[in-house]
């Protein structure tokens, strides 16, 4: 009897565990749960590449001053421009001298900073309004629905673009801006699982218990929205993303000298054709971070919302 | 609805009515929804921190100059007085004067409208033409290599910053291999050569014979159209993938199998056929996205069009113009979403 065999034994009494048909508790069946979904989406390989990619942006951005060779900030104008994988500058310098990994490195901050922003409110006002509009009804929901209908009509970049400029540039309004034009979707869902849920059994159940609106919608309907609202918070990060790197490229997101990558791009555009690795790296690195979001929401799509799936 | 009780009840109703009440909705939901973006943009105007005074008189006006321009101007009656001046003036087509170009706002919208119609028609073109096929053959050989690849050029597409894809375009096929014309919509050698009749180059150059204009100008645009067509077709191949599929499954199919139809002919004529009518709404959702999506993409390449237009207001703070480019670029939004709902009700029965 050796020390391995003993612990691959406890090893299959714990999968045993999780895989087991007949919970004995609650907390039980939804770790079992969990597992199945954990291994459905284990199986599927795009979705763990996505998965890895964005583990690896939240260890760098968390890392950032260790694993950064420079500062990010710092200027050597007599080393302006260093190509790739020059000495003492792998990804090279950008123009006035800064090393471009160092300015990545800190950019992964700035990237999950406003993403990280974006998907706690965007869905929060989306399942507020939602999910009132849809157990209210009415003229409630006649309201709430005309609203959302409205800002889904505005096409998303100008009206991002407008409120920038109303409120001025800066990462903080541009993440209100986004926000602003990311909410109705998830409202329009939000209402329309309320909708299936409201009249259900169980709802008539708990409203004989006498519970109030306020406690079903926050405890009996939100729980059963969260998983499609899941999904399309990460299939919706590309998005976020990219409409992030965009308002930076405009410069009407994160302010210089900030590394954030979208104003990278744009301060590299200048020397594209002569010094093409500045402007063309961090866009690299945008386009890593939202194939990984993709590939990731892909994969949870087929886990948590299989109706919608369809195509696995 | 009412319409449909009535002529089940044996009275029935006269088409001309039905067709009015139709017309009365969908104009009803056009004017709410125009109303509350236009109520959006009102306030976007008066929550900016830039004084319009100062940006029409100047910073060296008198006082007296200042209190009479404000009270002229409506800006002492209460706020909702306000937006329904606003209102009147948008309903008149009265957008106010562009700062940057000194001239009204709608005269500068039309000027730079079809440059803006011109890339998203053709960059929808190469949506639907490639995009299309690719989803119904990945539906067909479904799991197989072509569906991946399918399947990642769509995740790509859905993945890629446009404005950096625009740059490495750039780079590669003008700058390092020279296939393609640089920005702009022609090269400055063919600038104003061609009178101006619908404004879209590729038309003009046409009508008027200037051929050498005409291929120029193709130069120039097929670069940004492929752009903004790629991301078209990432979304409609999906899309077409996924109503594909749902069609192969029906039992159609595989009685069509059965009486020993070709494979080309279930596909294209029996499956194809069922869902032409959903693809006009995702065509139509695209095209209108590609309108305003090219804001980027005109930047990158120099495009005249209302994104740049937009853009460069934005950056002098030039609000009279920002909010009325997005007011004209809502408008197409809400319009071509109503005409894809309207397309649907006449291609398909079941909807009306």
């Amino acid at each position: 009897m050796s020390n391995a065999e003993l612990g691959s034994g406890e090893k299959q009494n714990l999968r045993d565990w999780l895989r087991t048909e007949t919970p004995t508790s609650r907390r039980h069946a939804r770790i079992a749960s969990l597992y199945q979904g954990w291994l459905t989406l284990k199986a599927n390989k795009l979705a763990m590449i996505g998965l890895f990619i964005l583990v690896f942006l939240v260890l760098v951005a968390i890392f950032a001053p260790l694993l950064a060779p420079a500062d990010p900030f710092e200027q050597d104008l007599a080393n302006r421009l260093q190509p790739l994988w020059g000495e003492g500058h792998l990804l090279g310098t950008d123009s006035l001298g800064r090393d471009i990994l160092s300015r990545l490195i800190y950019g992964a901050r700035i990237t999950l900073y406003i993403v990280t922003l974006v998907a706690m409110i965007a869905p929060i006002v989306g399942l507020f309004v939602g999910t009132v509009a849809g157990y209210a009804g009415g003229w409630v929901d006649t309201i709430l629905m005309r609203v959302t209908d409205i800002f889904l009509a505005f096409p998303r970049l100008v009206l991002a673009l407008a409120f920038v400029a109303a409120l001025g540039a800066g990462i903080e309004n541009a993440v209100i801006a986004i926000s602003l034009t990311a909410w109705p979707p998830y409202a329009r869902i939000a209402r329309a699982e309320t909708l299936t849920i409201r009249g259900s059994d169980y709802i008539s159940a708990v409203k004989l218990q006498g519970a109030g609106p306020l406690r079903i919608i926050v405890k009996h309907i939100w729980p059963l929205c969260m998983s499609s609202i899941i999904v399309r918070v990460t299939l919706d990060m590309a998005g976020i993303i990219l409409a992030a790197a965009g308002l930076g490229f405009l410069g009407m997101g994160a302010q210089p000298p900030s590394p954030e990558w979208g104003a990278m791009i744009s301060e590299g555009r200048k020397f594209l054709l002569d010094y093409w690795w500045v402007a063309t790296v961090p866009g690299l690195a945008i386009f890593t971070v939202s194939l990984g979001f993709n590939l990731l929401g892909d994969g949870l799509r087929d886990v948590l919302d299989p109706k919608d799936a369809g195509d696995a | 609805m009412s319409v449909t009780i009535q002529s089940e009840n044996g009275r029935r109703a006269s088409p001309i009515f039905s067709v009015v009440a139709t017309i009365a909705k969908t104009l009803g939901t056009i004017a709410i929804t125009m109303l509350g973006l236009l109520f959006i943009t009102f306030v976007i105007g008066r929550i900016m921190p830039i004084d319009p005074l100062i940006s029409i008189l100047g910073e060296r006006a008198s006082k007296e100059m200042y209190e009479a321009t404000y009270i002229k101007l409506g800006l002492d009656k209460p706020l909702v007085v306000q937006f329904f001046y606003y209102l009147w003036d948008v309903v008149r087509g009265d957008f106010g004067v562009s700062r940057l170009t000194a001239r009204p706002v709608v005269d500068d919208i039309i000027r730079v409208f079809p440059a803006t119609l011109e890339l998203a028609t053709i960059g929808t073109f190469i949506g639907v033409f490639v995009g299309i096929p690719l989803g119904v053959v990945a539906a067909v050989k479904r799991g197989t290599w072509i569906d991946q690849t399918a399947r990642v050029i769509a995740l790509v597409g859905y993945s890629m910053p446009i404005f950096w894809l625009g740059l490495v375009g750039l780079l590669v096929f003008y700058g390092i291999l020279g296939w393609v014309g640089g920005p702009g919509r022609v090269g400055i050698f063919y600038v104003d050569i061609v009178p101006t009749v619908t404004g879209l180059i590729l038309v003009d150059s046409m009508l008027d014979g200037q051929w050498d204009v005409f291929r120029d100008a193709v130069s120039h645009i097929i670069l940004p159209a492929s752009l903004l067509g790629y991301y078209s077709l990432a979304y409609i191949s999906r899309m077409t993938r996924s109503f594909m599929l749902e069609q192969m499954n029906a039992e159609y199919v595989t009685t069509a199998r059965v009486k020993g139809l070709s494979e080309w002919a279930v596909v294209w004529r029996h499956a194809f056929g069922n869902i032409k009518v959903p693809l006009i709404t995702v065509v139509a959702l695209s095209y209108a996205g590609l309108l305003e999506g090219s804001v980027l993409t005109e930047i990158i390449f120099s495009w005249p069009g209302i994104g740049s237009y937009i853009t460069t207001a934005l950056l002098s703070a030039d609000m009279n113009a920002v909010l009325g480019g997005t007011v004209v670029v809502g408008l197409v939004f809400v319009c071509l979403n109503i005409f894809s709902d309207m397309l649907y009700k006449f291609f398909d029965p079941r909807a009306r």
